[in-house]
């Protein structure tokens, strides 16, 4: 797989955009590879006794898939350093239906010396943000 | 509320998580992950890992049952019905990979109490032990070779918020 040139890269690139959908189906596998079972990812009643609108993806599991745009970039998984994120909005997944979660990853450092370069993440559902300061460190 | 007596506490390194290729795969799959070094042994050795690779965030997995012995603790008060996570962070020393046998000391970094809002940080320093069974050095930081360290901070709602 090829790798990006850091010689070529400057702060305000954008690397690529991807959209990520979840359904139901989605959030039942995540609980069980994660091992985080919290009902108000898969019980519509116990999120709304939670004080949540509905059933909400795991905060992990948008974090986990968004970061995917990243390492298609770098071309390799082990690359991502650092990976931080805020969680500032659920994200509701309907049933039947699916969310759709948007990601726009845009160069915010290029340090030349370290060869490393952080990629900022922009992911938003329908237009609004649900992720906040969502940083990827990537050594190339 | 979360009890404020925790912050600063430490626990023991835990019992170790052994890292499995299929539990890799597995959760590869779940976080939409399709590079061929989460799947196939052959990629993984091409890119120069000596198994699979896990993905960025499936430290979570290893941390998430080191945070469990605090969070579960009846005197630490997080009521996790009320929990709702805050932010996350992920730093890599090494990528993980299968056949790492993995322990974890937990630290409680921050315990603040606002009103009704409990935030409480936690962070995971997570160590590959060695393969091979070795009287461990006095000198030594760490269980083994430093892998990875993971924040995260809990938000815990009161019964007023």
């Amino acid at each position: 797989m090829s790798r990006p040139d850091i010689a070529t890269l400057a702060v305000g690139d954008v690397i690529g955009s991807r959209t990520v959908t979840f359904d139901r189906a989605a959030l039942v596998r995540y609980a069980g590879a994660s091992g985080d079972l919290n009902p108000i990812h898969w019980n519509d009643k116990f999120a709304v006794g939670a004080g949540l609108p509905g059933v909400i993806a795991h905060g992990m599991l948008t974090m986990g898939s968004v970061v995917g745009l990243v390492v298609d970039w770098a071309g390799d998984p082990g690359a991502v350093v650092d990976y931080q994120t805020r969680f500032t909005k659920p994200v509701e997944v309907p049933n039947p239906g699916t969310a759709q979660v948007d990601v726009v990853g845009t160069v915010g450092v290029v340090d030349a010396e370290a060869g490393t370069v952080r990629v900022d993440l922009v992911v938003t559902v329908d237009g609004g943000k649900v992720l906040g300061r969502t940083q990827v460190l990537v050594r190339l | 509320m979360a009890n404020a007596d925790f912050e600063g506490r430490s626990y023991p390194a835990n019992a170790p998580y052994s890292v499995g290729p299929e539990k890799i795969r597995e959760f590869a799959v779940a976080v939409g992950a399709t590079h061929p070094a989460h799947h196939d042994l052959v990629a993984a050795r091409g890119s120069g890992y000596p198994d699979l690779v896990a993905p960025p965030t499936f430290a979570v997995v290893v941390a998430q049952r080191a945070e469990s012995q605090y969070i579960s603790d009846p005197e630490a008060q997080i009521d996790f019905t009320r929990v709702v996570h805050a932010d996350e962070r992920f730093t890599h020393h090494r990528p993980i990979v299968a056949g790492d046998e993995l322990t974890t000391v937990l630290h409680v970094d921050r315990v603040v109490v606002r009103g009704a809002i409990s935030m409480v940080t936690t962070r995971c320093e997570i160590y590959a032990m060695p393969q091979h069974v070795e009287v461990p050095s006095p000198e030594a930081e760490g269980p083994g070779e430093h892998v990875a360290t993971v924040v995260s901070t809990l938000a815990i709602r009161g019964e007023d918020a």
